[in-house]
């Protein structure tokens, strides 16, 4: 696990303050589940110690042949998963604008009729028995990363009477320290049911929505095969560490 | 005006919701055939040093229930206080320890068991030792951005005496929600998301 995937040197600097004001708080009484699970304790700041600034790293040993495709990573051989079949990619950047390569990106998601895998699931919607909604990949050099899936449909879940949610594929990235770490959702582009959201409107600025947005890129698109939606993901960064001399990407 | 730094904005959290198996633990939630294993879901083989211990967690809300739907990932150093990353620039880390630990709370009780060994202790940025502790992480439906704490050994009475980290609590009252009990080779923790025994969680 201690495998090195990139001739950049270690970070060793602490990380850029999270700026809180940007995620949605803990407290959300629009989404109801958050009013029973927010601390409210003021949370204790900690200049990031070596237990924060460290984080493991994962091989490329752990990952199968086809866990960057959803469409055949559950299905029988020869068959595929039923729906819109697109490409998503994207740069898992920090807050400096720097790649971050060697990181994990591990995605789920509902299938095209907007129904889970999972046994507390229990929309109506039926199940695809080729698609299993889970899948991985690593980043490269550069911090780039691609997978094939279908598009998820939206669902309805129990909040309000009639919430649905918008279209989106989960997200979990791991940076390089146990303090970058990051779930977050990616939406798609022109979908109205993003703003009728309350997962959605947790999070204050408008801003910071579009920022979970994928833009439909047709210039990405494999001709007869899938379209694509590029979906950036920021990290938070590090300071750079002045002892060792290295000032660049500061 | 002055020149822009060009920075970028972190990407907001959402909510692992309550499917987050799917896409971190499958096989336990029966999606089998596509990752051999749960990754994190071993921490130890029989070649890893230190003293194995087991650690039984709960997560509870605002009512004392336990959660039955979050996820815990935990990061700890090795026997000897070193962290298996790129970043420990120190030393190399015990090649038989995972480190790193992810355990979904059981769909009916709430459990979550990590069987792992007691950490060494780590150096504090001024060179003093911090008492062994283990760093979690915690996402769940209703949870709209992950929560990080600490545990530490409630049997570790000197070294945490001389923690700088439980030493920034101001309410000395609240140390203990940061204290496993150990029961034979069993430490229990329960993590308390809000209440008189809310856990003290962290900003790092
Ligand atoms: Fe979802």
């Amino acid at each position: 696990m201690s495998e090195r995937l990139s001739n950049r040197p270690p970070e060793t600097g602490a990380l850029f303050a999270r700026d809180r004001s940007w995620h949605p708080p803990a407290f959300t009484p629009g989404y109801k589940t958050s009013v029973l699970r927010s601390p409210q304790k003021a949370l204790l700041s900690l200049d990031g110690t070596l237990s924060e600034i460290t984080g493991p790293v994962f091989g490329h040993n752990i990952l199968g042949e086809l866990d960057d495709d959803l469409i055949h990573n559950f299905a029988k051989p020869g068959e595929s998963a039923i729906g819109p079949r697109i490409v998503v990619y994207g740069r898992l950047l920090d807050e400096r604008g720097a790649g971050v390569p060697g990181a994990l990106i591990e995605f789920w998601q509902a299938n095209a009729g907007g129904r889970y895998r999972h046994k507390k699931e229990g929309y109506i919607a039926a199940l695809d028995p080729n698609f299993g909604g889970c899948g991985r990949t690593i980043t490269g050099e550069d911090g780039s990363y691609a997978f094939r899936t279908v598009q998820p449909g939206p669902y309805p879940w129990p909040n309000g009477p009639n919430d649905w949610r918008p279209a989106h594929i989960h997200f979990s990235v791991f940076g390089h320290g146990f303090a970058q770490r990051l779930i977050t959702q990616m939406y798609f582009e022109g979908d109205p049911m993003i703003w009728k959201c309350p997962i959605v409107r947790t999070i204050p600025d408008r801003a910071a929505i579009e920022q979970l947005i994928a833009a439909l890129d047709m210039e990405a698109t494999i001709p007869m095969d899938a379209r694509a939606y590029k979906f950036d993901i920021v990290l938070r960064g590090r300071r750079s560490t002045m002892f060792e001399n290295r000032l660049e990407g500061n | 005006m002055a020149q822009a730094l060009n920075r970028l904005k972190e990407s907001p959290s959402q909510t692992a919701g309550p499917y987050v198996h799917i896409g971190l633990t499958p096989n336990f939630c029966d999606i089998t055939g596509v990752y051999d294993d749960d990754l994190g879901r071993v921490m130890v083989n029989d070649k890893t040093s230190g003293e194995r211990i087991t650690m039984a967690m709960r997560v509870l809300d605002g009512t004392g229930t336990p959660l039955r739907d979050a996820l815990i990932e935990i990061w700890q150093a090795d026997a000897h206080g070193l962290y298996p990353s790129p970043s420990e620039r120190r030393g190399a880390a015990d090649p038989n320890f995972q480190g790193w630990g992810r355990q979904a709370t059981d769909m009916d009780t709430g459990l979550c068991t990590f069987e792992t060994i007691k950490p060494g202790r780590v150096p504090f940025k001024d060179g003093r030792l911090m008492a062994p502790h283990i760093n979690i992480w915690i996402v769940a439906r209703g949870i709209n951005l992950g929560l990080n704490t600490r545990l530490y050994f409630s049997d570790e009475e000197t070294a945490n005496a001389e923690d700088p980290v439980l030493a920034r609590i101001e309410h000395k009252v609240r140390i203990p929600t940061l204290m496993a009990e150990r029961k034979g080779g069993t430490y229990t923790f329960d993590i308390h998301l809000q209440g008189e025994q809310e856990t003290v969680f962290f900003d790092i």
